[in-house]
C-alpha cells in the first residue's frame, strides 16, 4: 500500500469516525462476514439441523474481537443467543470453537489469546443455556489467518472465533 | 560503502558455485545488511592445492571468510583485493598486507583425495609477523563445509578468546502454499543456512522447535492432530514420541539444561500455565497458578529458574520463577509488550520480543548492566529471538511483504544477515548447541 492510498484510507476512517461519533462508540468498519443478521434469535419452535443452512443467525459462524481483547462485543450477542438456543434445542449437537488472533505478537502468546477468545464464547454460550459437554475450544493462535496483509483491516478479520458444528 | 556490495557479490558468486556443484540443494541466500567499520581486518587467502586429487568441491577459504564477516567482529578482505596468494607462512610478504591495513592473515592448502577433504592452515599476526595458530582439519561425506566452520571457530577463539559457534546447526519452520494446500516443514541446516535437511512435514502448522542440549533431538508443537501437541523427535533417526496432547494448549516446549525435563505451557486445567515435565516419568509439576496467559518458559543456564511470559499485569511481560516452584517476579519494565525470552549461555543477556504500538522488535536486556536494553532488529513484526551458543549472534524471524524471513544479527545489532528461503515463508528459528567434532 503506497503512501497516497494509506493517507486516503486513513481519511476515510476519519470521515467514518466523524460521521458516527455522535451516535455512539467508534468501531472500525467490520468486514462483510461480520454483518450481524437482524433476524430474531428467539424462534418460537425448536431449531432443527436444517436451520443451520437457512437461519441467517445460525449461518453466521464467526465473531470478531478487538486487539488483544477477548470480550464478546454487544453486536454479536444475538449470534451467541441463537447458537446457544440451537445447542439447547439439540442436546446431541456438538460444536468446536476455533480461537484465532492477528499476527502481532509471539505465536505462543497468541495461542493463549486465541484460547481466551474461544473460552469467552464458550462461557457466553453456557451462560445462555448450552451444556459445557457440547462445546470444545481449540486455539490456532495466529496460525490460520484468513487475510495475510499487514494492516488493521486484515488484522480485524483474523481476530475471530470460528464456530464449527461437529454434530448437528 | 563498497564493502557490503562486494560482499554480496562474493556471496552470490559462492552460492552460484554451490548450486552448480550440489544439484538440487535448496539454499538460503545471504546478505550482509550493515557493515561495521571498527571490525577487525583479516584476510583469508584462497587455499593452495595439495596432492594430485581433484579440486575440493567446497571453497573452504570462502566459508571461513563468510563466517568471520557474519559475526560482526571481523571484516575480511574481498577476494578481488587479495593481490598475492601465499599458502605458507614463509611465502607471506608482510609489507603487502600491512599496506592493505590487515591485522591478521590466514593461509593454507587443501587436498581432496578419496572423498576426504584435508586442510592445513596457519593464522598470522601481520604487524608482529608471528604465527598464532597452525592446524589441520579433515572432513568427508556431507560434512565438507564443516571444515570451513571449524577453522572459523578456531580463528574466532584464538583472536576473540571465546569459543566460536559457526560449526553449529539451526532449526526453523517453512510454509509453502495457503489454506488446505499449506505444507509445513521443520528443517535443520548449518548455521549459515546450507545443507538444509527436512525433519518432519505436515499439512498443519508446526511451531516452537527447540533443541535438546546434546543437539540430537528437537521438541516442537504440531497441529497435525487438529489441536496443538508436543513431540520430541530424533534428528538422525527420525524416531519421534508424543509427549503431550492434552485438551487445550500444548505449547512452548524448552528442554532443561540437563535435557531431562521439559518446561511447557499447558491449559488442560482450564487456563494456560507453566509446567515442568519429567521426561523419564512423564510426571508434571505445575509452577504457575493464575488466570493470566502463562507461556514461553525458558530455563536459566543454572537450571534454578524459569523465565516466562505472562499477561497477569495486563499486557505480556517477562517473569522469573524458581524451577521447583515459588513466587514469580516480574523482570521487564520497559516497553508495552515483552515476550518469548531467549536466555544466553551465562544467563546475563535476555533477548525478547518487545512491542510498542504496532512495532515489534528484538530487544536485548543485559542483566549484568542493570537491565540496560538495546534493540537489535528494526521491526515491524520481528519475533522468535534465539542465541548462538556463544551469544555472539542471534537468529530471529521477520516479516517482509508477504513472506517470513530469518535474520542473524550480531549481539550488538550492528551486522545483520538475511537468510531467505527461495520459496515460501520461513519462521521460528532456533539455534542449536555446540556440536561435537
Amino acid at each position: 500500500m503506497n503512501a497516497t492510498v494509506r493517507v486516503s484510507v486513513v481519511a476515510l476512517f476519519c470521515l467514518a469516525a466523524a460521521a458516527c461519533a455522535k451516535k455512539q462508540e467508534v468501531k472500525p468498519a467490520p468486514p462483510p462476514e461480520a454483518t450481524t443478521p437482524t433476524a430474531p434469535a428467539t424462534t418460537e419452535g425448536a431449531f432443527t439441523p436444517a436451520d443451520l443452512q437457512t437461519n441467517a443467525c445460525l449461518r453466521t459462524r464467526v465473531i470478531y474481537f478487538d486487539f488483544d481483547k477477548s470480550e464478546i462485543q454487544s453486536q454479536f450477542q444475538n449470534i451467541v443467543a441463537c447458537h446457544a438456543k440451537y445447542l439447547r434445542d439439540r442436546p446431541m449437537a456438538r460444536m468446536t470453537i476455533e480461537g484465532n488472533t492477528d499476527e502481532r505478537g509471539t505465536r505462543e502468546y497468541n495461542l493463549g489469546l486465541g484460547e481466551r477468545r474461544g473460552n469467552a464464547l464458550a462461557s457466553a454460550l453456557e451462560a445462555a443455556g448450552a451444556s459445557a459437554s457440547q462445546i470444545k475450544v481449540v486455539s490456532y493462535g495466529e496460525e490460520r489467518p484468513v487475510c495475510r496483509e499487514h494492516n488493521e483491516s486484515c488484522w480485524h478479520q483474523n481476530r475471530r472465533d470460528n464456530i464449527v458444528y461437529t454434530a448437528e | 560503502m563498497r564493502m557490503p556490495k562486494t560482499l554480496l557479490a562474493l556471496v552470490l558468486a559462492s552460492l552460484a558455485a554451490l548450486f552448480a556443484t550440489q544439484a538440487g540443494a535448496q539454499g538460503l541466500t545471504v546478505q550482509i545488511v550493515n557493515g561495521v567499520p571498527s571490525a577487525i581486518p583479516i584476510t583469508v587467502v584462497p587455499l593452495g592445492q595439495q596432492g594430485s586429487g581433484p579440486a575440493s568441491p567446497v571453497d573452504v577459504a570462502q566459508i571461513v571468510s563468510m563466517d568471520l564477516n557474519r559475526c560482526g567482529k571481523f571484516r575480511t578482505l574481498p577476494t578481488s583485493e587479495i593481490v598475492q596468494s601465499p599458502t605458507t607462512g614463509a611465502q607471506i610478504k608482510f609489507a603487502t598486507w600491512q599496506q592493505l591495513k590487515q591485522q591478521y592473515i590466514v593461509v593454507g592448502t587443501a587436498s581432496y583425495e578419496g572423498g576426504v577433504l584435508k586442510v592445513d592452515y596457519q593464522l598470522w599476526d601481520v604487524a608482529k609477523q608471528q604465527m598464532l595458530l597452525q592446524n589441520t582439519v579433515a572432513r568427508q561425506g556431507s560434512d565438507l563445509r564443516r571444515a570451513g566452520h571449524e577453522i572459523a571457530d578456531q580463528i574466532y577463539q584464538k583472536i576473540i578468546g571465546v569459543r566460536g559457534a559457526f560449526d553449529t546447526r539451526i532449526a526453523y519452520v517453512t510454509m509453502v502454499g495457503l489454506g488446505d494446500n499449506a505444507q509445513y516443514a521443520l528443517v535443520v541446516a548449518d548455521s549459515d543456512g546450507y545443507n538444509p535437511q527436512t525433519v518432519v512435514r505436515s499439512h498443519e502448522a508446526l511451531l516452537s522447535p527447540t533443541w535438546s542440549p546434546d543437539g540430537k533431538e528437537l521438541a516442537y508443537v504440531s497441529f497435525e492432530g487438529g489441536n496443538s501437541a508436543i513431540y520430541i523427535q530424533n534428528i538422525a533417526t527420525g524416531a519421534r514420541r508424543l509427549v503431550s496432547s492434552r485438551p487445550g494448549i500444548n505449547g512452548a516446549p524448552r528442554f532443561s539444561p540437563d535435557g531431562k525435563k521439559l518446561a511447557v505451557s499447558l491449559s488442560f486445567q482450564g487456563n494456560s500455565e507453566i509446567y515442568v515435565m519429567d521426561l523419564g516419568s512423564g510426571a508434571l509439576t505445575r509452577l504457575t497458578h493464575n488466570l493470566a496467559i502463562d507461556t514461553e518458559p525458558s530455563w536459566t543456564p543454572d537450571a534454578q529458574n524459569i523465565i516466562f511470559t505472562s499477561d497477569r499485569s495486563g499486557k505480556p511481560q517477562l517473569y522469573e520463577i524458581p524451577a521447583g516452584g515459588g513466587s514469580p517476579q516480574r523482570i521487564t519494565f520497559q516497553g508495552q509488550y515483552n515476550a518469548d525470552v531467549g536466555v544466553d549461555y551465562d544467563g546475563k543477556k535476555l533477548a525478547m520480543v518487545q512491542g510498542n504500538g504496532n512495532v515489534y522488535r528484538i530487544a536485548v536486556m543485559d542483566r549484568s548492566m542493570g537491565g540496560q536494553e538495546i534493540f537489535v532488529s528494526p521491526g515491524n513484526l520481528d519475533d522468535s529471538p534465539s542465541w548462538a551458543p556463544n551469544a555472539s549472534m542471534l537468529l530471529y524471524a521477520a516479516t517482509e511483504g508477504p513472506r517470513g524471513v530469518l535474520y542473524s544479527v550480531s549481539a550488538d545489532g550492528r551486522v545483520r544477515q538475511r537468510l531467505v528461503l527461495s520459496d515460501g515463508d520461513v519462521r521460528e528459528p532456533a539455534w542449536g548447541p555446540y556440536r561435537n567434532p
